[in-house]
């Protein structure tokens, strides 16, 4: 399986393609046909996971075809560590919502199921490449069906959301179009080399910028990445989608595409551009504090559940941008970890909310009351998500959160401090959205009616919680994976980190000391079945060096 | 300050893998309950749920025994897994028992059986019984890993789940709303503390990695505590502190116990008095070491806990609800707790935890008793001669009531005298006052609830009166042993200057230090006399004054005026709360979502949406027609970019 990532990518879409031969009406064999085929990426990424060599930061599985090679682009995806547990959220949370797709979507079933297979292989895309023109050829495709998802099988005001979450997105990544086209064309300008154009990633790193113009080009994949996030105040168009959207879209859209943005700074502006992304971090640090307090306190006066829960997204990604620029180690692995975690119990709590959308038609919790009584079993497992979203050890929530205030508490005490105020609302807004909904008396005769949750809105969520279990009891196979590519990230930006660390007083921690230690390396074509000898450590080829298998694109 | 010797025999650890089955047995008890329990019914419910706590019981007992029949400074652990690990910070799920936990899981899984086996009888005509012992059961596999936990982050995750447990069963009767809201309220208090808690974790954390030794295990901390950065010892104790009063129900903190009594009684017993109300006490002598060398911050433990001690004890006087009176009876007794730790008397800190949590626990259930035999009656001015109807509640509520009010040869005397003697002697005259005073006011209330409760003549209604019967024996033998062990649990810990040997404070020493008195005996007993004086010019005056009936609280509203009106109200410290934080929290949020989001944000979004708006225009017209299809088209578009791209790979890997 040397081109897994390839295969991976492109299952769903042929799948996709597929499922548009099957005639209008057959709803049963589509439902199975779809939930065949997001099975399929779901074990190439097991398989890739048995495979995969956690000792290592570089990048894995890489497969490289020239792809336009007048312009130095590439077809070059390759995994690590970060991108692994991305993927796994991925492909879980698919087939997840082509279950719950039956109880939810009525009209252009068909549709859909073809939507969200595009969604999938889009996000996988945009997860595996590793050349920035295919990276963000893939971002941008990736709006499209999330586009049609919001505006075909929306709520009410489907078309003004799809158009302010279109708008949003594509505002913010077309600055980031324009600095990667000026990235790939520096590229080999220091080493005297006119006109060697390359996107690749690993021929960037370390590409001579002056400091105007990594600034510039740090704040166009910022300012990309940061309505992904989304990051406040570029968050408005969030609540709008979330309501909007059909159960599933919600699910992933908090699931796994807002994790786009955090993954994007982990994986571009840090490494690409570090004493930018660390003279900034402040600021950055700052605005994740305000979106969390922020965040919460505003999902704690919202009357719409849908919308509380996507404020709550607001105030969790603060968390893990918050996190990841600590840069330190804990802030980061916290940051990651609780990528995972959100998505999977905001996920969860988006399905949830979606079982009694089903049957009332309306999400306002004042229309709700008493729901323990009529439905334990939902009661019961909306205890659970929300205890795993507020972050009570014990589940997953609390050790991502746990990690990232760690790391963030060494970056800036103050930062720290507020943040962990956002532990204390958040378990405010959360229960108390909890009481309106499942205690006191039955006071709307509307919910006498209700049934409890079905086989099927079972299925989709029961996976969710135990995951939200495994996650907070045993979470170490989740760091190994991640381990030597948070490093390898860090160790990208070390030298500036440990100069803003000195400044603030703070003794570097011993991964960013360590960190300058480790080599960035790149090697294409390069599969796991040949280990490099030496591990992490070893000192490879120096990463300026436009790399052997890059001759191809000449 | 100290009369403490700080010096902590060096551990002798002894490797075992039985710990984890002590709160792993209720854990099993709990997924019990919630797989079988409503199929099996209550039967099989109560029996799973008290033979898990009996096993928990049989082994803590085990490891106790270990430690007793050992040398001094034994440890036996229990290293299960690591739990986290990234960058320096790593966290192991791993058990031990020594000295001070050992006293603490005997406590926990005894008084539990009994609160256990107790609430089979309270509970028999609960519709929900399943619920109730699950989460009975998992309370009590929170609190064990909460006081076996070795290091700062697994004992967090008791923390938590102790205060989940707690706001779970304040709202058990959740159709009620005021019930549901107590049981928030009850929650969110402790995160307060909790993130107190936290920040304190990470202080000492990141100084300790500064030292060359990133580790959160209670060994370390209190080992290399003497080296920290002064500033690090100071605000890593007071930010421990600060949990320590969420979860043990202190100043500033407190108000979440008194509305918790909307909890099932026995729930009020186990949880709210007996247990993990003393996590914060527990936790703060489990790193006695931290607090010696940051000696403002002991001295804030005690004068808060002195204080939390005299201002509930003023409130206690006014209530006319019997578990309020207990509730604030529990915040004050808890703050002498406090107060012991805070002049280093942490033995007689723990000493006065293991003596609280009979006596409490007796009358908590004492109270449950009249409760049920009066028909949910709660209030003490309709009660009145319940002793004719209920002989065994009576005798050992009595007791019970005796014990806390400090008479000489009950458990409570033996540890509230040893925490006044701490505080005079280190030189504390203002908190040793505070205390003295206090126990003369516990001793008032507490006699004005047993006189109101069990004395004169019924003041209900006789309806009540004439279906008032005793309580199952399920009730009233816990009754009798806790009474017991509240009239004989002192004698563990009696004074030398009483011919005893202190033995409870010589087995505890190799875990928090010996404390010397340095008192001469004649100045100890004249301490003692001035305490038993105390307590019983409280008893008697409240003798006098309740035998004529409840109309005696007019007597002190008189004398007190307005006074009197704030105590019976609490001080309105809730409506302070309330304005002070809530309100104005809940008004700001509103005004940023109408005029930040709304109003700023979306204003300027949608002004440069307008600008394209003829995109807006255009999707509305097409959308309007066959979106199938269009839809279909482009999806077919980026579905044959995707092939384009990753086929050229498959290709050319082929070829």
């Amino acid at each position: 399986m040397r081109n897994a990532l390839s295969l991976l990518v492109l299952t769903p879409a042929i799948g996709a393609l597929l499922l548009g031969a099957v005639p209008n009406g057959a709803e049963a064999l589509m439902r199975r046909l779809s939930l065949a085929v997001s099975l399929v990426p779901l074990a190439i990424c097991v398989w890739i996971w048995s495979v995969f060599d956690t000792s290592r930061g570089d990048f894995q599985l890489v497969e490289r075809v020239g792809w336009l090679p007048q312009f130095g682009a590439s077809y070059m995806v390759g995994i690590d560590g970060i991108s692994l547990l991305l993927i796994a959220l991925t492909v879980v949370l698919t087939p997840i919502v082509l279950i719950a797709a039956a109880g939810s979507v009525h009209h252009r079933f068909k549709g859909y199921l073809v939507a969200m297979l595009m969604l999938e292989s889009t996000m996988l895309g945009s997860l595996v490449a590793i050349d920035l023109l295919l990276f963000y050829v893939f971002w941008e495709l990736m709006l499209v069906p999330m586009f049609l998802i919001i505006g075909i099988w929306g709520g009410e005001r489907r078309v003004y959301a799809s158009i302010k979450f279109l708008l949003f997105t594509m505002v913010g990544s077309l600055p980031m179009l324009a600095a990667i086209i000026y990235l790939a064309m520096q590229h080999g300008v220091g080493a005297g080399q006119v006109g060697n154009l390359s996107f690749a990633l690993g021929d960037l790193y370390g590409t001579h910028l002056s400091p105007v113009a990594a600034q510039a080009c740090f704040l166009a994949f910022f300012l990309a990445f940061a309505v992904k996030v989304p990051m406040f105040p570029l968050h408005t168009w969030l609540p709008d989608a979330h309501v909007e959207a059909p159960t599933g879209g919600s699910v992933i859209l908090a699931g796994v595409l807002l994790k786009m943005g955090t993954y994007g700074f982990l994986r571009f502006a840090l490494p690409l551009f570090p004493e930018a992304m660390v003279a900034a971090s402040y600021w950055i640090g700052a605005l994740a504090v305000i979106g969390i307090v922020y965040g919460a306190l505003v999902a704690m006066v919202q009357p719409d559940m849908k919308k509380l829960v996507a404020y709550s997204s607001v105030s969790h990604l603060g968390f893990v941008m918050l996190g990841i620029v600590s840069l330190n180690t804990a802030g980061v692995e916290g940051a990651v970890y609780q990528m995972l975690n959100h998505g999977v119990s905001t996920g969860a709590l988006f399905l949830l909310v979606g079982v009694v959308y089903e049957r009332r038609h309306t999400r306002l919790i004042a229309e709700y009351g008493g729901l323990w009584k009529q439905l334990p079993v939902y009661a019961v497992c909306f205890l659970v998500v929300m205890l795993s979203s507020i972050g009570l050890p014990g589940l997953n929530g609390f050790v991502g959160e746990f990690l990232i205030l760690l790391g963030a508490f060494r970056f800036n005490h103050a930062l720290g401090a507020v943040a962990a105020s956002g532990v204390v609302l958040g378990a405010a807004y959360m229960l108390w959205m909890y009481q309106r909904v499942m205690f006191g008396p039955v006071t709307n005769e509307k919910n006498l009616k209700l049934t409890d949750m079905t086989r099927r809105e079972l299925a989709t969520v029961l996976p969710l919680i135990a995951l939200a279990f495994v996650m907070g009891v045993y979470p170490r196979p989740f760091f190994d994976v991640m381990r030597a590519s948070v490093a390898t990230t860090l160790a990208h930006a070390s030298k500036a980190t440990a100069a803003r660390d000195l400044a603030a007083g703070n003794q570097p921690t011993a991964h960013a000391a360590a960190g300058a230690s480790i080599r960035v390396r790149e090697s294409p074509r390069h599969v796991v079945a040949e280990p490099e000898g030496g591990g992490a450590a070893a000192p490879a080829e120096d990463s300026a060096v436009p790399a052997a298998g890059n001759g191809e694109a000449h | 300050m100290h009369a403490a010797a700080t010096e902590v025999t060096a551990s002798l650890p002894i490797a075992v893998s039985y710990l984890r089955y002590i709160p792993l047995a209720p854990l099993v008890g709990v997924l019990f309950h919630v797989a079988l329990g409503y199929r099996l019914g209550r039967r099989a419910v109560g029996l799973v749920a008290c033979a898990a706590v009996a096993v928990s019981f049989a082994l803590a007992a085990k490891a106790f025994l270990t430690v007793l029949g050992s040398a001094a400074g034994t440890v036996v652990t229990d290293n299960v897994y690591q739990w986290l690990s990234s960058g320096e910070f790593t966290a192991n799920v791993t058990f031990s028992v020594d000295a001070l936990s050992s006293v603490m899981i005997m406590v926990v899984t005894g008084v539990g059986f009994l609160i256990h086996l107790y609430s089979i009888g309270y509970m028999a005509h609960e519709e929900d019984y399943a619920r109730f012992f699950a989460y009975l059961n998992l309370f009590t596999a929170a609190m064990l890993v909460l006081v076996l936990a070795d290091n700062l982050p697994l004992m967090f995750v008791g923390w938590e789940g102790v205060g989940l447990c707690s706001y779970l069963l304040i709202g058990f009767w959740y159709t009620d709303p005021e019930k549901a809201s107590a049981g928030k309220k009850a929650f969110l208090v402790n995160r307060i503390g909790d993130a107190g808690f936290v920040l304190g974790a990470f202080t000492i954390f990141w100084a300790l990695v500064d030292l060359g030794q990133g580790s959160l295990t209670f060994a370390t901390i209190n080992a290399r505590a003497a080296e920290l950065p002064a500033w690090a010892s100071l605000a890593g104790a007071l930010l421990l502190f600060v949990g320590a009063t969420g979860k043990s129900a202190q100043i500033p903190l407190y108000v979440w116990l008194p509305d918790a009594m909307a909890g099932p009684t026995p729930v009020s017993a186990l949880i709210h008095a007996a247990t993990m109300v003393t996590a914060g006490v527990y936790m703060v002598a489990r790193l006695h070491g931290l607090f010696e060398a940051a000696p403002a911050a002991l001295q804030v433990v005690g004068i808060v806990g002195a204080a939390t001690a005299l201002l509930a004890a003023t409130i206690g006087i006014a209530q006319t609800d019997i578990k309020k009176v207990l509730a604030y009876s529990t915040v004050s007794q808890l703050g002498y707790m406090f107060l012991a730790l805070g002049v280093g008397a942490y033995g007689a800190g723990i000493f006065h935890v293991m003596t609280h949590a009979f006596f409490k626990a007796l009358l908590f259930l004492g109270a449950g008793s009249v409760i049920h035999g009066l028909h949910d009656e709660q209030d003490i001015r309709r009660m009145g001669g319940v002793a004719q109807k209920m002989p065994i509640t009576h005798a050992t509520f009595a007791l019970g009531v005796l014990a806390i009010a400090g008479v000489p040869g009950l458990s409570g005397f033996f540890s509230k005298d040893e925490i006044l003697a701490s505080a005079y002697a280190g030189g504390h005259f203002g908190l040793w006052i505070c205390g003295v005073l206090g126990a003369s006011i516990t001793a008032f209330y507490m006699t004005r609830l047993y006189v109101l409760t069990f004395r004169g003549k019924f003041r209900g209604d006789h309806h009540k009166w004439d279906h008032a019967h005793e309580s199952p024996i399920q009730m009233t033998l816990p009754l009798m042993v806790l009474a017991a062990l509240a009239v004989v649990g002192g004698y563990v810990g009696v004074p030398e200057v009483l011919g005893g040997n202190n033995a409870f404070a010589e087995y505890l020493a190799p875990s928090v230090g010996h404390h010397q008195l340095g008192l001469a005996a004649g100045t100890e007993l004249m301490l003692m006399g001035i305490s038993v004086a105390a307590a019983l010019t409280g008893i008697g005056l409240a003798w006098v004054m309740y035998s004529k009936g409840p109309d005696a609280d007019l007597i002190l509203k008189n004398k007190l005026g307005g006074l009197y009106q704030q105590m019976r109200e609490a001080y309105n410290i809730d409506a302070v709360y309330d304005a002070l934080v809530v309100q104005p929290l809940m008004r700001a949020s509103d005004a940023l979502w109408h005029s930040v989001d709304v109003r700023v944000i979306d204003g300027v979004a949608n002004g440069t949406a307008a600008a394209v708006n003829s995109a807006g225009e255009g999707w509305r017209r097409w959308s309007t027609g066959n979106v199938q299809h269009y839809m279909l088209t482009v999806l077919v578009g980026v579905a044959a970019l995707i092939l384009a791209l990753t086929l050229s790979s498959l290709i050319g890997v082929a070829g």
